[in-house]
């Protein structure tokens, strides 16, 4: 093996530990408005995901049926419709439930648990057991080669692209827009935000929805990596919730640097042992850590 | 006579006494052995949520986990059934007789160390109860110390879940992976899986529920219990007042992870395996949903979720599998929002209250001599006296 071979395996390795760096954080994203900011623990969240990787699925059935010539450009239209899928959802899911259960917060998790149960036979009856896999445009197959016996494959490429965009577009909104404000003064202070004139309930309603919607695109994102099926929502949920814990709950840049400390913890120790064990391993690091610092790596320092 | 009467009424045992003639004389005496096999399957479950009542009702934390303390008990007693299972003379067909069957498929030739306290009965059973407070008492003693609590703790309970999921199925070898332990068949060479034996096996699982509940009625009517509530409503009240709040929290925890032990190592005993299935996430949250369908308040309560909620699941997804997930959401869903203190809430604030006021009522007018139709009682019951309020825990929620 030569020099420049090492160089290659250690530059892909690098990248699978972004491209998992950027799921976690796609994961995490829409989780840590809800639950980070708003303190909602929304077991749903998993199923949002769902519902935006199946808008994908089924946008590409219908423009293959229909206009098969649109093909290569139908991808980032449907990740809008993921988007305004999940924002329907989520806000019809606020509306019906969340609103009753802000002074509960641990039951919102028993009835978002059931929310989920609920959305994943909704799939199963509506779109079929079996997990499906959308048709993808051309331009996302294949890799991307810059030299000799490197291969950085484009699907990575793309959800990492997507990925900064909506965590800058999520930083942006939480900081610089009207929403933001509203959102952090409601968080800071319920009643006192209410007292300023802010319409707490509209903003709750909005906040809730735009995480939701944020799901969506991040399930539309991974139907470029993998297949969807009614449980897929399940299987994110617990790394989520640790994503966004394990950063400090109402820190946004925390949930970007723990996303990508559990990507390269994960995707190094993967290198060394099987993919269970490093799993094991991982989880197990970010519960200790937790223990010595439970309220996650960036704490926010605020009195209550 | 009056010291039982004031027992009873003092310990709250008259639901208790009703649960155990329904448990003890009433379904054995109307279902059929695989039916009440599968009652006592569903109470191994009730063990599970005994313990959320006092650590979640009581104690005021949620545990996402507590299907990792039932597993643990459960793969205890399993792996002490499977070692007496796998005598040298039924797997000589093995390249190793004497090890269980997925050690040899997974080419390990030699019992684990891990498995050697298996191989005695009281040290299997000790493991059973004190394996998972181990746990529970890791897992809980550094959070609470640092005053995490609520969310914080339910995540990574739900964790711990999923690391001991992936764990189990990924050491084949060790655990048995996905399958679990199956062919679980004898017990000291008695046969677990004759009628007589599952009659026996449901009531020593119904004794030990009975058991189990009066130990956790006990712990609520001590000092204990009183400062439990009082933590939940008030921490730092409590804290101020020169308790150390955490080592209460501790107890509780590593008592219902004690108990969950107990009810997984029944269900290895009644149901004959054992795998990862029980112990995960999903699992773990539909324990808890146990708990809140009966009522986080109160243990009976408790019992009466897991049973309902476990034999409506298997009635209904024997008759209408693709309903079931819908129903269940719906449980969820409306016992969160209406009913939040579960079935025994509804009886303490609706039914009994109720109940009282339409008594006194018939009992006024019993009393009162019969002024004009006798034979028309007043269809809207007035209630005259204001309802006493019973004495249950039901009313002293957050």
């Amino acid at each position: 093996m030569t020099l420049s071979d090492m160089m290659n395996i250690g530059l892909m390795q690098g990248f699978a530990g972004l491209s998992l760096f950027a799921v976690l954080l796609l994961m995490g994203l829409g989780l840590a408005i809800i639950f980070g900011q708003m303190g909602v623990i929304n077991m749903a969240h998993g199923e949002f995901m769902t519902i935006g990787a199946y808008s994908i699925f089924l946008a590409a059935q219908v423009t293959e049926r229909l206009a098969p010539s649109f093909m290569p450009y139908y991808f980032p239209i449907a990740i809008g419709l993921a988007f305004v899928f999940a924002f329907i959802a989520g806000w019809l899911v606020e509306w019906a439930l969340i609103r009753h259960l802000y002074k509960r917060p641990l039951d919102t998790l028993l009835a978002t648990w059931g929310v989920s149960l609920g959305l994943q036979q909704i799939f199963r009856t509506f779109i079929g057991p079996k997990e499906v896999s959308p048709t993808l445009p051309e331009w996302l197959m294949g890799s991307w080669t810059p030299h000799e016996g490197l291969d950085i494959p484009i699907n990575g490429l793309f959800v990492l692209a997507l990925t900064a965009l909506a965590t800058g577009g999520v930083l942006i909104a939480l900081h610089k827009s009207r929403w933001g404000l509203r959102v952090r003064a409601t968080v800071a202070n319920r009643t006192m935000a209410n007292a300023t004139g802010i319409d707490t309930q509209k903003t709750d309603r909005l906040t809730f929805a735009i995480g939701c919607g944020i799901a969506g695109v991040a399930g539309a994102a991974f139907t470029t990596i993998g297949s969807t099926g009614p449980t897929s929502g399940s299987l994110y949920i617990v790394d989520a919730f640790l994503v966004v814990t394990f950063g400090g709950a109402a820190s946004l840049l925390g949930t970007v640097v723990s996303a990508f400390g559990i990507a390269q913890t994960q995707s190094i120790s993967e290198f060394f042992m099987t993919g269970s064990m490093a799993k094991v391993l991982t989880l197990s690091l970010i519960v200790l850590i937790l223990m010595m610092r439970p309220q996650g790596l960036f704490a926010l320092k605020v009195r209550r | 006579m009056n010291f039982i009467k004031a027992s009873i009424q003092r310990y709250q045992l008259g639901s208790l006494l009703l649960l155990v003639l329904l448990l003890a004389v009433v379904l054995p005496l109307s279902l059929d052995i695989f039916r009440l096999n599968l009652v006592g399957k569903y109470l191994t479950y009730a063990f599970v949520a005994v313990g959320l009542v006092m650590v979640w009702g009581y104690g005021g934390v949620l545990s996402l986990g507590q299907g990792v303390f039932f597993g643990i008990g459960g793969y205890a007693m399993a792996m002490f059934l499977k070692l007496e299972a796998s005598d040298p003379i039924t797997t000589k067909i093995q390249s190793t007789p004497g090890i269980p069957d997925f050690m040899d498929w997974n080419q390990i030739t030699e019992l684990p160390a891990l498995w050697l306290p298996f191989k005695s009965l009281p040290l299997s059973l000790a493991l059973v109860v004190l394996a998972p407070m181990a746990l529970a008492w890791l897992v809980s003693f550094a959070m609470f110390k640092r005053r995490v609590g609520g969310v914080y703790f339910a995540i990574i309970t739900q964790a711990v879940a999923l690391i001991c999921t992936v764990l189990i199925i990924g050491q084949q070898g060790y655990t048995g992976g996905v399958n679990g332990m199956t062919d679980l068949k004898t017990m000291l060479g008695w046969d677990t899986r004759t009628d007589s034996a599952k009659y026996i096996l449901y009531y020593v699982c119904v004794g030990l529920l009975v058991l189990s509940i009066l130990l956790c009625r006990w712990v609520q009517t001590s000092k204990l219990g009183t400062l439990l509530l009082a933590m939940r409503d008030k921490e730092d009240r409590v804290r101020f007042s020169g308790y150390d709040v955490s080592n209460f929290k501790v107890f509780t925890f590593c008592l219902a992870a004690g108990l969950s032990g107990i009810g997984g190592a029944m269900f290895a005993l009644q149901v004959g395996f054992m795998s990862p299935s029980f112990v995960g996430i999903v699992p773990s949250i539909e324990m808890v949903i146990f708990c809140a369908v009966g009522g986080r308040m109160s243990l009976v309560g408790a019992v009466y979720g897991a049973l309902l909620v476990n034999a409506g699941k298997t009635l209904f997804s024997e008759s209408f599998p693709d309903l079931w997930l819908f129903l269940m959401a719906a449980l969820f869903i409306g016992v969160t929002m209406a009913f939040p203190m579960g079935l025994a809430g509804l009886w303490e604030d609706t039914i009994k209250p109720w109940w009282a006021s339409r008594r006194q009522a018939l009992r006024d007018a019993a009393v009162k001599p019969p002024t004009a139709a006798v034979s028309a009682p007043s269809p809207v019951a007035t209630p005259q006296a204001e309802p006493a309020l019973p004495d249950g825990i039901g009313r002293q929620r957050a």
